[in-house]
Formats: structure tokens, sequence, C-alpha cells
């Protein structure tokens, strides 16, 4: 058995024979031409070919595979028809008096650099494209075609590199799993496999001719590939990719269906997001909102406080992609322990007992300000509620809601239209839960935060693997204090719901439900698992 | 000759498809148009000329139109990038 180690896209496993693709590149040679004119023309009717054949596989894309990864060949098209590539060729050909061919492979050069050399990794990927369309010119020059010969049974494709017109020729039932030598998390390679949920290493350094035909596993969750694994190995893999077919097929009949037990009771299932780019898990996972917007990520990869403007469109963006389901942002949460250098923190001791979170946001209003008003500027393009972290008083509260006030205000002096915007709080300091009879008076909900809740509760740091055998996260304490919380929340006619990793934790869940809790809400790929328990669930016999 | 400037609010910043989508809407339009950030200028109807400029998230660009039907040009570029970019 050997072990290859490559950057995985996707979770899963994928068993079967390697299948090695090899580019059949076309090979150019420089010859000078007499009737320039005629190479030219040459060349305008294999471009005029070429992009026929772009337009017949998009057409047969959109079908396969959807129009967003169809695209792609649109794309093609228009380089095939971008003037200054055109001209390029065109001028190669006139100017030097040589072979279309070479004209083509020469200037796809210069194109190919251009990109290559960009600082994005995005944008260098995209070399990848200029070379698949010269090489479907050159194909045609010479009256070749491109492409792979049809597959017989299931394989893994593994290459150098896969372009997207090679990969489009697939039959998507004959492939198992992606392995490339080259590329990268942007390739064409990598979008297909997520867009086919389908697993896929890139960056892999294997010797392509040493595997070709031979039995291997891929482990996505690892990022590895085992070419003629052993025997136990095989065994344990065989039995995770029927588990996995199980459960994806399972959970593929529970999309759409309502969070609701057996008798009756409604829960809300709702994801938590840490970045504007996770929004497509929350649609593929079927979350019926977002329950926790981490709005960190807008300060933490800056140099310097985002401005009202930056804050807003991520917002906005949100609000708009959820077209009307909820999203709940949590104001700025950050600490000593998790700070932006231009915030300036001092060092502390005991960074989770310090100056974090509201703490920050009540000393320094001017930043929560340009918070506020970004958020509710963007409510006014969707559903949107806030909720404020580590708060312990009801001092704190009120102190907020003048603050909140004093932003509505001055929106409403400039004219500026913002929506209904629900307040809630996160409870998540022991102060929280003892108050919070009279918090719930002031606040449309609550949300429990049951990491730092379990942290200050039992005072065990997470972070101190020595205290692993001190620690329970099912602690009955925790487990009072979700109770409490939900019932000082239904007496004062506010919902409540859970936001902290317990949420998660599928072994709880029932008890949850007849704990009454209104919400959960949990990382995307937990949702689903966690409709399943619920729609199992008979509240009234627990 | 009209003028527009916009800053890309989309994360992933004018990639390929928003490009291909931005051709797509001006190649019938008879004006000249140009796209232009940090001082760099490129034919706003080539794909290889808008990619090439690699405008990212929080990056300004400028639009300009020039010819017979430069109004309704800048008008749909401005629909255009506020709702896609």
């Amino acid at each position: 058995m050997r072990t290859f180690q490559g950057k995985s896209v996707g979770n899963g496993v994928a068993i079967g024979k390697i299948y090695v693709y090899k580019k059949g590149e076309q090979q150019v040679k420089r010859y000078r031409v007499e009737d320039v004119d005629a190479e030219v023309a040459r060349f305008t009717k294999a471009q005029e070919t070429s992009i026929a054949q772009l337009q017949d596989l998009y057409e047969k894309s959109v079908k396969s595979i959807g129009e967003a990864s169809a695209a792609i060949f649109e794309i093609h098209q228009m380089m095939l028809q971008d003037n200054g590539f055109v001209e390029a060729i065109e001028n190669i050909v006139t100017t030097q008096s040589v072979n279309a061919e070479y004209a083509v492979a020469a200037t796809a050069d210069n194109f190919y650099k251009m990109f290559s050399d960009m600082e994005d990794d995005y944008m260098r990927e995209r070399a990848a494209d200029v070379k698949d369309i010269s090489e479907r010119l050159l194909a045609v020059l010479n009256g070749k075609s491109a492409g792979m010969d049809a597959l017989k049974e299931p394989v893994i494709i593994a290459a150098d590199d896969l372009a997207p017109s090679e990969t489009v020729q697939l039959d998507k039932d004959k492939v198992l799993a992606f392995v490339t030598v080259h590329g990268s998390l942007n390739s064409h390679t990598a979008i297909l496999a997520r867009t086919m949920n389908i697993p896929a290493l890139i960056g892999t350094p294997v010797a392509l001719d040493e595997v070709d035909g031979k039995l291997a596993v891929i482990d996505g969750a690892k990022g590895i590939l085992y070419v003629e694994p052993e025997e136990a190995l095989l065994k344990t893999m065989q039995h995770r990719r029927k588990e996995e077919e199980e459960t994806k097929a399972l959970l593929l009949t529970l999309r759409g269906k309502d969070n609701i037990t057996l008798d009756g009771k409604k829960v809300q299932l709702y994801a938590n997001i840490g970045n504007s780019k996770d929004l497509a898990m929350v649609m593929q996972n079927d979350a019926g909102g977002i329950g926790l917007f981490r709005s960190e990520f807008l300060y933490l990869e800056k140099d310097d406080y985002p401005t009202e403007e930056e804050q807003f469109a991520v917002y906005k963006t949100v609000a708009e992609t959820m077209a009307g389901k909820k999203v709940i942002i949590r104001t700025l949460d950050i600490g000593a322990d998790k700070q932006a250098d231009y915030f300036q923190l001092a060092h502390e001791e005991n960074p989770a007992m310090g100056l974090r979170a509201i703490r920050i946001c009540l000393t320094r209003p001017e930043v929560f300000k340009t918070q506020l008003r970004a958020i509710f500027r963007a409510s006014a393009y969707g559903t949107i509620a806030i909720m404020y972290p580590m708060i312990i008083s009801v001092e704190e509260v009120r102190k907020i809601k003048e603050i909140v006030s004093e932003v509505k205000k001055e929106l409403d002096r400039q004219g500026i239209a913002y929506g209904e915007v629900e307040q809630g709080i996160m409870i998540e300091t022991p102060a929280a839960v003892m108050m919070s009879d009279e918090l719930a008076k002031e606040v449309d909900f609550f949300s429990i935060g049951t990491n730092d809740l379990t942290q200050y509760t039992l005072a065990i740091d997470r972070q101190n693997p020595e205290l692993d055998d001190f620690y329970d996260s099912h602690h009955p304490a925790i487990l009072r204090m979700i109770q409490t919380v939900v019932d000082n929340a239904h007496r004062a006619g506010i919902w409540a719901g859970i936001c902290g990793e317990l949420g998660a934790d599928t072994s709880l869940t029932q008890t949850f439900l007849k704990m009454g809790v209104d919400e959960l809400s949990v990382s995307p790929g937990r949702i689903l698992p966690i409709r399943k328990i619920i729609l199992e669930t008979d509240v009234s016999k627990q | 000759m009209r003028e527009f400037k916009y800053v890309i609010t989309d994360a992933e910043g004018i990639h390929a498809r928003p490009a291909g989508e931005l051709i797509k809407l001006l190649k019938d339009f008879q004006s000249a148009i140009t796209i232009t950030k940090d001082g760099k200028s490129a034919d706003a109807k080539r794909i290889f000329g808008v990619m090439g400029l690699a405008a990212k998230q929080g990056q300004e660009i400028t639009m300009t139109a020039e010819g017979p039907d430069e109004d309704a040009a800048i008008a749909a570029i401005e629909t255009f990038l506020k709702a896609n970019l």
C-alpha cells in the first residue's frame, strides 16, 4: 500500500480503480506560409468551428451539470471572440508570414503568462482556460478531436490537471472521484467535484504512470489517496462508504420538510455562519434562517475598522440572499484573545473575563454605532435581527437600547430606510441566567451561547487539555440553566434558542424539545441530522 | 461621454462568470466602453480585458461610455453592477 497526501475537496470516501487521463497535447511546428490571407482565413474557420463546438458543449452541460457550471463554455466562446486575442494571432500570421498553429500557440503563451503572473489565486487558475481554448483551436487546425475515451466502469480519474472541456465529456455516472497532480482548490476540477458532490484530491504528488489501473481509496476527510490498500483499511473504508450513501439518501428525503415533532411541536432550525461565503452551505442544507451570524470576520480580516459601507454591503448581501428568512447578526464579539491590532486592546491575564464583546461596544460607542447603522440600513433588504453578546445586567441592555434609539433617530433625520429589527441577547454568563426573568422584559429573544456559559459556570478553561476529565458538556447545572432561561423567556412571551455547540449535540435534541427550546442554531451540516430526530420525536411521551 | 464609478462588493470580485455576463450585456451597444481600475484601462467588451484587471472586493472601478447610446449603456452598467457585483 502506498499513500499520497493531497488537498481535499469534500469529506467523502471513494473506492475504485484509477484511470489515468493523458492529454493529447498538440505539437506545434513553425513554418512559412506564402499566402497569409488564406492562412488567416484558415484560422477564422478554425475559430468558428471551435466556437460551434463550445456552444454544443454548453448546451449539453446545461442539461448534465447545470447552468452555473456550464457557463464556463460561454466564457470560452467569448475568449475565442476577444478582439485582442484574435488580432494578436492574425497579426503574427500576417507580419511574420507563419502558420496559424504557431500564431495561436505564441499568442496563447502570452495570455497564459498574463494570468499565471497574477497575484490572485482565482485569476491564476484562469491561465488553464487560455490553455484549454488554444488546445481546442490547435486540435481543429490539425483536424483532430480533443477529449476522453468512453469509460467502461466507474473509476477514479487521475490526471496532471483537467480542463473543463475534458471533464464535461465524462460520463458522470462513471466518475467516483478526481485526483490531480496540479491545480488548486479553485480549479475547475475542484469546482466540478463540489457540484457533483464527489471527493477530489488536488495537488497530489503521485507518479501517474505507476498507479494507472490500480485499486485505490480516497479518504476525503484526511485528503489521502491509498493505492493498493491493505485489506483492513479497505474494509473500514467500504463500511464508511456504505454509511455515507445511506445518510445521503436519507437526508435528501428530509430537505424541504418542516421541523415538526410527531405530536405537532414546531422548532426553528437555523444555521451558524462566520462569513458570507458560508451562505451556499446554508441554502444547501435547507436552514430556516441564520441564527448566529458572527460579524467578527469583518473586523479580523482588516487592518483598520471596517467602514459602515463595507459592513452594510455584507449584511445586505446576506439579507437579500436569505430572501426574507431571518438573519440574526451578533454584534462584534472580540477581546484580547481574539483581536485585531488596530483595536489596541491591552494584554490581559484573563481575556475570557476581560474587555470583550459588548463591553468594548459600550466603552467605544462610536465603533458600536457604525456597526448598528450598517445593520439597520441592511434591514431594509430582508429580515434582520440583532443579538448582543456577553450581557450580565439589565443596565447594559438599557444602555444598548439608548444607543440604538440614537442610531434610529439619526437614520430618520437622514431619511434612510430601515426595517423592523428584533433585538435579543446572548445568554452566556451565569449572571444573565440568574437575571433572565428581568432581562426577558427588555428584549425580543434569548439565544443561549453554551460554549461560554459552560466555561463560566463550570470554571473550566476549554483550552486546557488537563481539565478534560473534569469537563462534562452535559453537566446538570448547564441543563438546569437552559430550562430556567427557556421558562423565563416564555413567561415574558418571548422565544429562546440555543446557538452554542450543545445545540448541535443530537444526543440532547430530544431533551431540548422537552424543555421547550424554540430554536436551535447549528453549523449548516448539522441541520438535516437534527431535523431527522425532531421528525421522529413525540415530546408528550418523553 | 458618460461615466460611472462603482466599488465592488462581491466577495469574489469580477471573476469569470460576471465578466462574461458583463460582456454579453455590452456587446450590442455601439458606444466605446472602457473599464478602468487603478489607472489601468481596458475595453469592457473584451473578456480578457475585463478579467485582466482582476478587480476585487472593495476596489473601485470606473466605467466610461462614449457614443450615440452612451446614456443607455451607463444606465445598463449601473443596474448590472449593483445587482451582480
